[in-house]
This record gives structure tokens, C-alpha cells and sequence, in this order.
């Protein structure tokens, strides 16, 4: 069991980095070594047809085919050159008054999703915990509200909080800022919180969230997600979670640096998209000062996890 | 799943087949329950299956509420004078039609005259055209009738032509029809949800492929890994995944949702067109879908495609054709048989519509089984460049070779075609010939598509037009495609371009967003034409979906790659990375809409607004 969590802590360590990289500077670049047999330069007949030498497409002339992210180059056509000046709302046969036809791209949509509400079941213990994600707003801006915890004996053990401004900075990823709000069996704690969440190549949903509290806190969380559909309706779904904190925090039984990370497999049954009964296994392991804090509990520092659940939005 | 949606998605009670084969008696009204009784005492159930005929030149058309039952649950449509399709309206070119449409709603309401050359302020776009039709008034359309053909009318309100607001408009000849033909049937298709269109929508903001039960699946990948071995089955992904696009992305929604219906009829319910042996019918085919593609054929039958969007063609026989919303073909065939299916499958291939050809009421012919549902190939995410990897071995991943096995017709058009119009290149910069003379093939795309409304872009582009589509390629049948369409008599206009205007269809599948240049309806600026000018629209889609893509007032004169005249359309499909021009004669003042036609896209903006001053 350890050494499955430390290998998928690492597998998201290693997995997360580059993108998080490439998702930081809005670039999400897919760049397709198309045309690499061909020579460097010399005129290549495909070349020609697809970029006439009045149109220097540095992408093409150095053989590579930008298909998706990048950014666009200085003489990308401009959108607006073929309006002549009139807009949507003046100018000749223009209806009178504000504009009336507003499309889906102006109005705001909203969704709850539950991603986990599950007993979980461990050797010591059972307890609920829950993970959640609502949006509102818009394609581009949108307000987000995340909430995870657990509850045990009747009471809440621990939940964080975030409600964040979202706001898409390329095709598949979101910035989001705002705050973060810890409550449970130790002192609260709140965060700024600024992070990434979207969906990386080969599908990989990630959500990674820096934060800064007071007192010189700061913390990094990375988690992500993938969907394995077996058959239309049956899914798998393996999910890694690390967290990471800059500092001791012992009220809350956290060390400094890598504190724990969990690797868990759900599989789900759609009986519709929106409503999906699952049954699981997550292992947790806590790692360095935070691992120690926990034994001197005498709490366990690893964890075998059974969880039922379900997923459900609307 | 085949069953309707409780708020959080648990389904409802519902036998599978009586979901998608839907009620044999669509528009009776059968045990309904509280709600609905008040308003069913009030509004008598929805005449479908056959709709009634208005001709003359004053038409009074009346928008209302009204119930239906498709598949075993009763819902309420939005209906004109009571029917699903709404009346077929016969007129006669030369005519001056006043058309009064009295709104018996609980919100605005419009109709669009789809195809018809009119003035912009009947065209029928609130917003645009005019301030629409508030409840409880009543808009008196005007116009003269310049042309002839089939075409048709629907509402261009929120979702409202996908609740029940759509019907055939035919243009009779003033010097009667040319066409012999024996029987003469409009055959409408169009398709239905039980659930509120705004709310579909929702839906595919969160999940855009909510509808969709044709994912690849693990299942999938073990037994393509047993057949073709490990390389291949994770060589046929790899592109896909690494791009975070699906292959099986063929339509936003499917069957999964959608009732097809064949003249406001399911297919459980048969809609039936009877003829004599020996005679001649001619069906007039109109996609009035809200959001599906349609592949029509007849077993047993050859069709002659004699008419597109209303307008002669030379006549070309065929086994099948595809068609988007807001197309019509209209074809001859002569039935031998007593019996033939009439089969229109969703192009996704989740259901489909159907419907008979018989000597006598109730003969039913064998309905085919829906084809297989076949993946996206690379010449459909990258164009040319999906089909010259199949020439250049060296040049690809091993994944993009395995896959231009099924890139099929682009591999052998394409070459030609790019060869073609390079020497055409070279010759413009040596002889000085006009430039204007063909489309342009350089690529420019808008420097909003490098955002986030977009998910890919296309920088080679197909230009073929002899493509039938994905999942009608080499399937053993003569499938028609839009290079077998010559519209008699030529252009109306005989000049050439002046200008060019380059519009890109772009779209992020994952947020859902569609829009043209990366920019949706509300950022956009109009499409100015100046009034008079001849003017080249270059539509070059990078996304992998077909858009059938319509020019409200003015004609779009499709042409080849190399710029000879094809046909005269009203409403162009593009397909996926394909690069089409067309021509078009700013005659028309005003402002109009050219929009996606697929309603979900044209709501999320894939729309412009054009101006011709």
C-alpha cells in the first residue's frame, strides 16, 4: 500500500509539473512534428500551397502544425476588419433601442456537482466525507465554490472551503482566485488561493491550488482525476491527491512539506450521467514531520480506505 | 440512457423501445396527467403526420401551445395552427403573399421564411429583422415571391422550432412545374425531446458529452488490441487523447434525448406515402431538425436528386444523401414494389427516422439496421494534412499512419488538388492572372482563435467537395456530395469576386462554446457587404463537426476550389477541417442573420450579423 501511494504521489508530482508549467503561461500548446521529414528549407511544394511566401507562418516553415493553444502571431487576421464600422446595435437598419437578441454566450449557467458523497470505512473508523464543486456564471468568468470534508462521531472532523473567481486563460484551463476557508477539530485557518483547474492532454483532470495564510502559512494542493470509461456506463475512476504545506501547524496536525497524499480508485455506475452510485478503495499515506505528529497520537500514518458513495449534479 | 430525466438525472419508468421507436399515435392524447389536463381542455391535442395545405395569397397562421405525446410522456409544444409539421404552404412565384401570424403564446414569437428573397424587415429574426411577435399580437408578413421551389418556414425564437415550429414552403411555377411527377409529398424531418431545449443545453455547458453513448471505451481498446494488436489499438488513441478530442464526437446530442421524427411522426407511428405502381413520386426532403444531421435512403429504391435548397439541379442519381437542418433536396424516384422504408439515420447513428412508400395504407418494407458508428479520421481533425500522411510514411507517428487507413477519399483527392493549386500559385505571380479567380488557400486565422473559445485550429485545410462525410464513406452505396450538385442555368450573377471575407467556425467541445473566429454572437461585429458587390465568403471550419451554415436573404453560390460555379444553396454544410467558398451578390439591403444551423450552436453564437448598405 505504501508504495502505491508514494508511487502515485510522484506520478502526479512528475505528471502535474510540466503542465502546470505550460498552463501558467496560457499556452496548452499542442505542437504535431507534422511535416518533420520534410526538408528544412528549399521550397517544399506542400509548403508553398499552404503558406504562400506572403504569409510567414512560422509554425509551418519550420515544419510543425500548431493545432491547438499557442499565440496568435502579429499579423493574425483581425475579426472585426470586415464590420465596416457598424456594430451590432448602431449604424444603418440598426432596430431602435438597447440590442434585443442575446444569445447563450450572454446568459449564465450553474451546476452543483457531488463529486464524492461516500461512507468511508477504515480499520479504525467509518466516517462521511463529501467533495464538491459549483459553478456560476459564464463560458470565460465564472464565480466557483469547491467544498471537501469529512464527519465522524456526529461531528464535522474537517472542511475546506473555496470560493474563487474563475476565469479561462486557454482552451482547457481556468485560472481561479480567491480564498480559502479551513474549519474542523483544530483552529480554523484562511488562505488566499490562487491555483489552475482543467483538463490536461490524454484527459487528465487536474485542480492545483497554491494558498498563502496569515502567519507565514502557505500550502500547495494538487489533485487530479481521470475517467476510465469500461462500457458506456461502468467508470473507472483513479484519483491522486498531495498536499503540501510551508509550514509547521501542529495545532492541526500538519508538519511542513510534503504531508500526505492519497491514490484512490472509484467505479462508478451512470444509471444516468447525472446520478452514478459508485464503490471504491483510497490509500492515504502522511509523510515526514506530519506522519510523525500522527504517531505521537497514536494515530496510524497509513490508511486503507473503503468507500461507497455516490456522484450526482444538477 | 433512453429515458427521461427526474431534476437530478434518476430515469423515469420507461420501456426502451417505446422510447425510440416513440408512440405509433404521436399527437393523441392519452391518460394525461394534473398539469397537463388544464391546458389540454383548453388546447385540442396536436394534429401530426399530416400536415394541412394553405395556398392562396392571404394566410393566417396562428402560434399556440398545444400537447403532444412522442414517446409516452405528455408534453406541450409550441405549434402553428395546431400542427407538427405546421401547415404546408403551397404559393405561387409572382405572387404577393400577405401572411398574418397571430402569437398565442406566453413569449415572443417569430417565423423566418427559410430561403425566401425577401425584404429584410419580413425575414423574421427578432432583433434583427424586426422587434419579433409579442403575445397576443398578431405581425403581418408581406412579400413578393421571386422564385420557385421547396423551402421552408420556421420560428426563430429562443428553441421554439424545436418544439413543434416548423413547416414546407412551396414556390409553384407560375409557368407550371417542369418536373413531371405523379405524387408529390413533402417529407419533413425534424427531431423531438421530452425535455425543456434550455435545459439540454445546461446540460452540455457541464458535460458537452452528455448524450453521447458511443465513447471509446476499455472494452474497445482490448478488442481492438486482440484483432490489430497493442501498437495499433493505442496508436488509434494516441493523437485523440494527447488532444483531449473525441472520435466519436459526431453530434452534440443523439438518441439518448431525441425522438426522430419523418412528418411529425415516430418511427413506430410509420409515416406512410401511398402511390400507384408504375407512377412517379417526387419527395421533397426538408432537414427541419433542431440539431440533427439526417442520411437518407431508400432500400431498393434509386433517388434522383433533381432540386437543392429550392433550386433546380441537373438531375444526378443517387443511393443516399446527408443533409443538416435548413437544407432540402428535393428527388424523383419510381417505385416498382409495394412497399418501401423510407430511412433517414441520425448521423451519429443513434436512431433513426423513418417512414413508408406503399401501394396501400399499412404495407410496411424491412427497416434496415442503423450502420456502425464509425470514428473521426485525421483528415477530419487536420485536413489536407490527415490525408498526406498516407503518402508520407516518414513523416508521421506511427498513430497517424495507422489511422489515414480510414482517412479514405481526402488521401487520394487531396494530393491532386494541392498540386493543382500550386501551379495555379506559381502562375498567378508569373502571368499576373487575377487573384481573385479562385479562393484563397492561405490560411489566416482571426487572432481570437488562439483563446479559449477555441480547441483547435486547421492550417490545412481540405477544399474537396467530393467527400460524402464520415460514416458514408465507401460504404458500398452512391452517396450524393455536394461536387454533384450543377444548379441549372449557372450563376445569377455572372461576376466575379471583388473581395474576400474569410470567416472561421471554431468552437471548444469541452466548455461547449461555439462561435465564429473564436468570437461568439455578443463580442462580434457585423459582416458589412457593400450593396451591389460580388463578394467571395471563404468558410474554413477547425472544429470536427459538420456546420450547415445559412445566409439569410442573399443566395451563397457555391464553387470549387478552383473557382468554377457548383450550386446555389441558402445553406451550406462544411465539414469538419474543410475549407469552402461561395459566392454571394450583395443585393439585398439591410441587416440579416448567418448563423450554424444546428440550433445549439447557433444559440451558443456561432451567428454573425450581416449588413448590406
Amino acid at each position: 500500500m505504501n508504495t502505491l501511494s508514494i508511487l502515485a504521489a510522484s506520478v502526479l508530482v512528475l505528471g502535474a509539473a510540466p503542465t502546470l508549467a505550460i498552463a501558467a503561461g496560457a499556452q496548452g500548446q499542442h505542437v504535431m512534428e507534422a511535416a518533420g521529414a520534410q526538408p528544412e528549407s528549399g521550397a517544399s511544394p506542400m509548403k508553398q500551397a499552404a503558406a504562400p511566401a506572403a504569409m510567414p507562418m512560422g509554425a509551418m516553415d519550420h515544419g510543425d502544425m500548431n493545432m491547438q493553444g499557442g499565440s496568435a502571431p502579429a499579423d493574425a487576421r483581425d475579426p472585426h476588419a470586415y464590420s465596416g464600422g457598424y456594430t451590432l446595435d448602431s449604424g444603418k437598419y440598426a432596430l431602435a433601442g438597447p440590442r434585443q437578441l442575446r444569445l447563450a454566450d450572454e446568459h449564465s449557467f450553474g451546476t452543483l456537482l457531488v463529486d464524492r458523497l461516500e461512507r468511508v470505512d477504515t480499520r479504525d473508523a467509518t466516517s462521511t466525507a463529501f467533495d464538491a464543486q459549483a459553478w456560476f456564471g459564464r463560458d470565460y468568468d465564472r464565480l466557483v465554490v469547491k467544498a471537501e470534508g469529512d464527519y465522524a462521531n456526529g461531528r464535522l472532523e474537517e472542511a475546506r472551503t473555496e470560493l474563487l473567481w474563475g476565469h479561462a486563460i486557454a482552451s482547457y484551463w481556468d485560472a481561479q482566485l480567491g480564498l480559502r476557508y479551513d474549519t474542523g477539530e483544530g483552529p480554523d485557518r484562511s488562505w488566499l488561493a490562487f491555483g489552475i483547474q482543467g483538463l490536461a492532454p490524454y484527459w487528465f483532470e487536474l485542480d492545483a491550488t497554491a494558498y498563502v495564510g496569515n502567519e507565514g502559512r502557505s500550502a500547495l494542493r494538487v489533485e487530479a482525476e481521470y475517467e476510465l470509461p469500461i462500457t458506456q456506463r461502468l467508470v473507472l475512476q483513479p484519483r491522486g491527491e498531495i498536499n503540501l504545506y510551508g509550514k509547521k501547524d501542529e495545532a492541526n496536525g500538519m508538519g511542513s512539506g510534503l504531508t500526505d497524499a492519497t491514490f484512490g480508485l472509484r467505479l462508478r455506475y451512470e444509471v444516468s450521467r447525472q446520478f452514478a452510485p459508485y464503490i471504491g478503495v483510497e490509500w492515504n499515506n502522511k509523510f515526514g514531520q506530519t506522519a510523525d505528529l500522527a504517531r505521537a497520537e497514536g494515530a496510524s500514518t497509513r490508511e486503507t480506505r473503503w468507500v461507497a458513495g455516490l456522484r450526482f449534479w444538477f | 440512457m433512453p429515458a427521461r430525466f427526474s431534476p437530478i438525472g434518476i430515469p423515469v419508468t420507461l420501456n426502451r423501445r417505446r422510447f425510440v421507436q416513440g408512440l405509433a399515435a404521436g399527437g393523441v392524447l392519452a391518460g394525461l396527467p394534473g398539469l397537463l389536463h388544464a391546458a389540454a381542455d383548453r388546447a385540442p391535442s396536436t394534429v401530426t403526420g399530416a400536415a394541412p395545405v394553405l395556398r392562396g395569397t392571404e394566410i393566417d397562421l396562428v402560434v399556440a401551445e398545444s400537447p403532444v405525446n412522442f414517446t409516452g410522456n405528455p408534453r406541450m409544444a409550441t405549434t402553428i395552427n395546431g400542427s407538427i409539421p405546421a401547415p404546408t404552404l403551397r404559393l405561387r412565384e409572382g405572387d404577393t403573399v400577405t401572411i398574418r401570424v397571430t402569437n398565442r403564446l406566453r413569449e415572443a414569437t417569430s417565423i423566418h421564411w427559410h430561403g425566401i428573397i425577401l425584404p429584410y424587415q419580413m425575414d423574421g429574426v427578432p432583433g434583427i429583422s424586426f422587434a419579433g411577435i409579442a403575445p397576443g399580437e398578431t405581425f403581418t408578413y408581406r412579400f413578393k415571391l421571386e422564385q420557385t421551389g421547396t423551402y421552408w418556414y420556421h420560428s426563430h425564437s429562443g428553441m421554439q422550432e424545436l418544439t413543434g415550429m416548423y413547416g414546407a414552403l412551396i414556390v409553384e411555377s407560375r409557368e407550371g412545374e417542369p418536373v413531371r411527377a405523379d405524387r408529390d409529398y413533402v417529407v419533413q424531418l425534424s427531431d423531438w425531446t421530452d425535455e425543456a431545449p434550455m435545459q439540454v443545453f445546461a446540460k452540455l455547458k457541464t458535460q458537452s458529452d452528455y448524450y453521447n453513448y458511443n465513447q471509446p471505451t476499455v472494452a474497445d481498446f482490448f478488442r481492438d488490441a486482440s484483432t490489430d494488436g497493442l501498437k495499433s489499438a493505442i496508436a488509434k488513441r494516441k493523437m485523440w487523447n494527447e488532444m483531449r478530442m473525441s472520435p466519436t464526437d459526431l453530434a452534440d446530442l443523439s438518441g439518448a434525448t431525441l425522438t426522430f421524427l419523418m412528418n411529425g411522426t415516430t418511427p413506430a407511428g410509420n409515416w406512410t406515402g401511398l402511390f400507384r405502381r408504375g407512377e412517379r413520386v417526387r419527395l421533397r426532403f426538408i432537414n427541419g431538425a433542431g440539431n440533427s444531421f439526417y442520411d437518407v435512403r431508400i432500400p431498393g429504391l434509386k433517388m434522383t436528386v433533381i432540386q437543392s435548397d429550392g433550386v433546380d439541379v441537373e438531375p444526378v442519381t443517387v443511393d443516399e444523401f446527408r443533409f443538416g437542418p435548413g437544407e432540402t433536396y428535393d428527388v424523383l424516384v419510381e417505385p416498382k414494389d409495394d412497399a418501401y422504408t423510407l430511412f433517414a439515420q441520425a448521423m451519429d447513428r443513434s436512431g433513426y427516422a423513418r417512414g413508408t412508400l406503399a401501394v396501400q395504407p399499412g404495407l410496411t418494407a424491412p427497416v434496415p439496421a442503423l450502420d456502425k458508428v464509425e470514428w473521426l479520421t485525421m483528415a477530419d481533425m487536420m485536413g489536407a494534412m490527415g490525408g498526406m500522411a498516407g503518402m508520407d510514411h516518414s513523416a508521421m507517428a506511427g498513430g497517424m499512419k495507422d489511422m489515414n487507413h480510414a482517412a479514405m477519399p481526402m488521401q487520394h483527392n487531396m494530393p491532386g488538388m494541392n498540386h493543382g493549386a500550386m501551379a495555379m500559385d506559381h502562375s498567378q505571380h508569373a502571368m499576373a492572372e487575377n487573384p481573385l479567380d479562385k479562393a484563397s488557400q492561405t490560411v489566416r486565422h482571426a487572432r481570437t482563435e488562439y483563446g479559449p473559445s477555441t480547441d483547435m485550429r486547421v492550417d490545412m485545410p481540405r477544399t474537396n467537395l467530393d467527400d460524402p462525410g464520415i460514416g458514408l464513406r465507401n460504404n458500398g452505396r452512391r452517396v450524393l456530395t455536394l461536387a454533384d450538385l450543377s444548379t441549372v442555368g449557372g450563376p445569377i450573377d455572372p461576376r466575379g469576386a471583388e473581395r474576400e471575407i474569410e470567416l472561421h467556425l471554431t468552437g471548444n467541445m469541452e466548455r461547449y462554446a461555439w462561435s465564429l473566429d473564436g468570437l461568439e454572437f455578443g463580442q462580434s461585429t457585423p459582416v458589412h457587404l457593400r450593396y451591389g458587390e460580388r463578394v467571395r465568403v471563404i468558410l474554413h471550419n477547425d472544429t470536427m463537426m459538420t456546420h450547415p451554415m445559412h445566409l439569410h436573404g442573399m443566395w451563397s453560390e457555391l464553387e470549387t476550389a478552383d473557382g468554377a460555379f457548383q450550386a446555389r444553396r441558402h445553406t451550406i454544410p462544411v465539414q469538419p477541417a474543410q475549407r469552402i467558398s461561395f459566392l454571394v451578390t450583395a443585393d439585398a439591403l439591410g441587416r440579416w442573420a448567418w448563423h450554424c444551423h444546428l440550433m445549439f450552436h447557433m444559440d451558443a453564437g456561432m451567428f454573425r450579423q450581416v449588413v448590406v448598405s
